[in-house]
C-alpha cells in the first residue's frame, strides 16, 4: 500500500458515511469488517474447514475413521488412502475429518466456559469493588502465577477416568473430550477477567449507570443490561481468539498423551507418538498439523478483523 | 518506594499460600503414589499400609498439605501402625526449606529440581537471546520500513509463526534439518539428546545439540515480540520529541537508535520480566521431542508416577520466581521511565 492511497482513505470514508444512511452498530462492523482483506481470507477458509470436516463425515462414516486393519500400519499417502495410514492402520484422511470435528467442538465450547468464567469474575469484581474485587483478583493473580500447561497437565489427570463415555445424538464421545473443555476453560479465563474488569470499572462511573442507579434498578440488571452490552467489544475479539489458542491448548494436552482418550480423534491426539515416526512416516504429524496450522491462523485473522471492525478508534498498526 | 515493595511482599504471602494449597489438593487426588512403586508387580497390601504410613500418605489431606509446609517434627507420629503415636515425624516443611523427598528416587525433591535447572537453563536463556536479538531487528526493520513489502512478508509471516503449534515446528525442523539433510548429504543437526554419550558432554556437542530446540522455541516468540517493538517503535518515531531532535539536524541514526529506542524498549522490559521466570518451566513439549533433559521432562516424567513432592517443589519455585519477576519488573520500570511512580 503506497502512502498516498493510505492518506485519501479517511476522506473516502467520511463522505461515505455521510451520505448513507444512518446503520446500525452491527451493520457498520460488518462493513468495516468485509474491508479488512485478511480477515475476509481467513472466514473463508474457515469455511472451507467447517465444510472439509462437515461434508467429509458424509462420505466416510465414523466406524471407518476408528476402523484399524494392522496389515495396512503406516502406508505412505496412495489413491486409496490419500493421506496415508497411521500405526494400527486406520485411515488418517477420515481420521482428520472426525478429529476436527471434535478439535473445533472442544474449541467453541472451553471458550465458553472461559468467557462464562472471565465475565462473570470481571463483572463482579469490577462493578463491587472493595473486598470481593481483591479477593477475585488475587485468584486471578494465583492462576496467572502457575504455567498454564503443566497446570492442564496436573488437572487432566486428576479428571481422568472419572467421566463416562457420553452418547450424544447416536455417536460416542469419550469422557476425556468434556474433561478438557472444562480445564481449558478453567485455564485460560484470566486475561478475559480483567479486560472485563477494566471495561466494568469505567463505565460503572458513566452517567447512564447512574441514571440507572438514581431509578433503583437492581444491581444484577444494571451489570447484565445496561453495562455488559457496552462491554461486548473485548469480550467477542477475546472470545474469538480464545478458540484458537483452545484448538492448540487441546493439540498440545493430546501430543503429550493426556488428553482425549482413544478410539475418539483430535488433530492433537492424533500427533501423540508420531515424533516416533518424523523419518519413517512424515504424513502421521503432516496432515493433522497442517489443519491446527490452518484453523488457528484462520480464527487468528478472524479475530484481528473483528478487533478493528468492532472498535475503529483501537490500533490499526499491530 | 520501600513502602510499597514491603505492601507487595506482603501480598505475595497469601498469593503463594492459595497456589501451594490448590496445587496440593490437586495433586493428591491425581493419582496414586504407591500404584506404580512396584513396577509391573503391584506391591502387596500389608507393604502399602506401611507406605503410606511412613510417607504419611494416610493422614487427611489438609493435614498432609500442613506437614508438608511446616514439617512433622513437632508432631507425634505413628510409626507401627498401631494407632498409637509414638515418635516425633522427621520432616521440616517446606517454609523451612525442605521439600521432602522424591517418592520415586527418594532424594531429596530439591536435589532431583536442581539437577536439571542447568539444562533447562542453556535451553530456554539461549532460546531468549534469539528472541531478543531477532524480534529487536525484525521489529525495527518493519517499523522504519512501515509498509513496505518486506513490512508485509514479514508480518504475514510473523501471524504465521504465531499461529503454529510448537510441536509442528519441532517436527518439521527435525524431518527437516536432520534427516533430509542427512539424505541430501549436507551437514545436519543431531536429532535428540544433550550430547552424544560417546562423546561426552562437550561444548561443541552441547551446542549443536541447541540449535534446533532453541530455535524452535524461538520462533513464534520472534513473532510476538517483534509486533510489540514494531508498534512501539512506530508510536515513538512519530511523536513530537523526534520531530524536535529532527528539527536540531541531528543525525538519523543518532535519533533512531538513542532517542526513539531507548522509549521503545520499554515495554519490551515488562514482556521480558513477566516471561523469564516461565522459561523455568522450560517448553515441556520442545523437551519432550528433542529429548532434552531438562524440567519440562523431569515434570512430566515425575507427573506420571505421582511423585507429589517434586511437582510441588518445581511449580512452587516458578510460582515464586514469577511473584518475584512481577515485582522486580515494576521497580526497575520505575527506573527506566521516571514518569512513573508507585505509592
Amino acid at each position: 500500500m503506497s502512502s498516498s492511497e493510505l492518506s485519501a482513505q479517511p476522506v473516502n470514508l467520511k463522505l461515505d458515511e455521510d451520505t448513507l444512511p444512518p446503520q446500525s452498530l452491527w451493520r457498520m462492523t460488518l462493513r468495516r469488517f468485509r474491508r479488512h482483506r485478511m480477515a475476509m481470507v481467513g472466514l473463508f477458509t474457515l469455511m472451507g474447514i467447517i465444510l472439509y470436516i462437515g461434508v467429509g463425515s458424509l462420505i466416510f462414516t465414523e466406524a471407518f475413521a476408528n476402523h484399524n486393519d494392522t496389515r495396512l500400519r503406516l502406508q505412505p499417502p496412495s489413491a486409496e488412502h490419500p493421506f496415508g495410514t497411521d500405526t494400527v492402520g486406520r485411515d488418517i484422511l477420515a481420521r482428520t475429518i472426525y478429529g476436527g470435528q471434535i478439535s473445533i467442538i472442544i474449541g467453541l465450547f472451553s471458550v465458553i466456559v472461559a468467557v462464562s468464567m472471565g465475565t462473570a469474575v470481571g463483572a463482579v469484581s469490577g462493578y463491587y469493588g472493595g473486598k470481593v474485587d481483591s479477593t477475585l483478583m488475587r485468584l486471578t493473580e494465583a492462576m496467572l502465577s502457575i504455567p498454564t500447561l503443566l497446570l492442564l497437565l496436573v488437572m487432566a489427570k486428576f479428571f481422568s477416568g472419572r467421566i463416562p463415555d457420553l452418547v450424544i445424538f447416536g455417536r460416542t464421545f469419550s469422557g476425556s473430550v468434556l474433561v478438557i473443555i472444562i480445564i481449558i476453560g478453567l485455564t485460560s479465563w484470566m486475561y478475559l477477567g480483567r479486560i472485563v474488569r477494566a471495561s466494568f470499572l469505567s463505565l460503572k462511573e458513566s452517567e447512564f449507570v447512574l441514571a440507572a442507579r438514581a431509578l433503583g434498578v437492581r444491581d444484577r440488571q444494571i451489570i447484565l443490561a445496561h453495562i455488559l452490552p457496552n462491554s461486548m467489544a473485548p469480550i467477542i475479539v477475546a472470545a474469538t481468539l480464545g478458540v484458537a489458542g483452545a484448538i492448540l491448548t487441546e493439540a498440545y494436552i493430546s501430543f503429550l498423551g493426556m488428553g482425549v482418550r482413544p478410539p475418539t480423534a483430535t488433530w492433537g491426539s492424533m500427533l501423540d507418538g508420531a515424533y516416533q515416526y518424523i523419518e519413517q512416516a512424515p504424513w502421521l504429524w503432516f496432515f493433522p498439523g497442517l489443519l491446527i496450522i490452518l484453523t488457528v491462523i484462520s480464527i487468528n485473522f478472524v479475530g484481528d478483523g473483528l478487533r478493528d471492525a468492532l472498535d475503529p478508534r483501537s490500533d490499526k498498526k499491530v | 518506594m520501600g513502602r510499597y515493595i514491603a505492601r507487595r511482599l506482603l501480598q505475595a504471602i497469601p498469593l503463594l499460600l492459595i497456589i501451594s494449597l490448590v496445587l496440593f489438593v490437586l495433586m493428591q487426588a491425581a493419582g496414586d503414589p504407591l500404584a506404580t512403586l512396584g513396577g509391573r508387580q503391584p506391591p502387596r497390601a500389608e507393604d502399602r499400609a506401611r507406605l503410606a504410613r511412613q510417607w504419611g500418605l494416610d493422614q487427611p489431606v489438609l493435614v498432609q498439605y500442613l506437614y508438608w509446609l511446616v514439617g512433622n517434627d513437632w508432631a507425634m507420629m505413628d510409626s507401627d501402625g498401631d494407632g498409637i503415636p509414638d515418635q516425633p515425624g522427621t520432616r521440616k516443611g517446606v517454609l523451612r526449606g525442605d521439600f521432602g523427598n522424591s517418592l520415586v528416587t527418594r532424594q531429596p525433591a530439591m536435589e532431583v529440581i536442581m539437577e536439571r535447572v542447568p539444562n533447562t537453563l542453556v535451553l530456554m536463556l539461549t532460546a531468549q537471546a534469539l528472541i531478543i536479538v531477532f524480534a529487536l531487528l525484525v521489529g525495527i526493520y518493519s517499523a522504519l520500513h512501515q509498509y513496505s513489502l518486506m513490512d508485509n512478508v514479514l508480518t504475514g509471516c510473523s501471524f504465521a509463526a504465531f499461529s503454529m503449534p510448537i510441536f509442528f515446528i519441532a517436527l518439521f525442523s527435525i524431518y527437516l534439518f536432520s534427516i533430509r539433510f542427512k539424505a541430501w548429504g549436507l551437514p545436519s543437526f543431531p536429532t535428540g539428546g544433550m550430547y552424544d554419550p560417546a562423546v561426552g558432554r562437550t561444548f561443541a556437542q552441547v551446542a549443536s545439540h541447541l540449535v534446533l530446540p532453541a530455535m524452535s522455541i524461538a520462533l513464534i516468540d520472534i513473532a510476538r515480540y517483534s509486533r510489540y517493538i514494531r508498534s512501539n517503535m512506530l508510536e515513538v518515531i512519530n511523536s513530537d520529541y523526534i520531530r524536535t531532535a529532527r528539527a536540531k539536524g541531528l543525525r538519523e541514526r543518532y535519533i533512531l537508535f538513542i532517542h526513539a529506542f531507548k522509549n521503545a524498549a520499554l515495554p519490551l522490559v515488562t514482556l521480558i520480566g513477566l516471561d523469564l521466570p516461565f522459561l523455568l518451566a522450560g517448553a515441556v513439549v520442545t523437551e519432550r521431542i528433542f529429548a532434552w533433559p531438562g524440567m519440562g521432562r523431569l515434570f512430566l516424567d515425575h507427573l506420571n508416577r505421582t511423585d507429589i513432592p517434586v511437582m510441588m517443589g518445581l511449580l512452587m519455585m516458578i510460582s515464586v520466581a514469577v511473584v518475584f519477576f512481577q515485582l522486580m519488573t515494576d521497580i526497575v520500570y520505575t527506573w527506566l521511565d521516571p514518569r512513573i511512580r508507585y505509592t
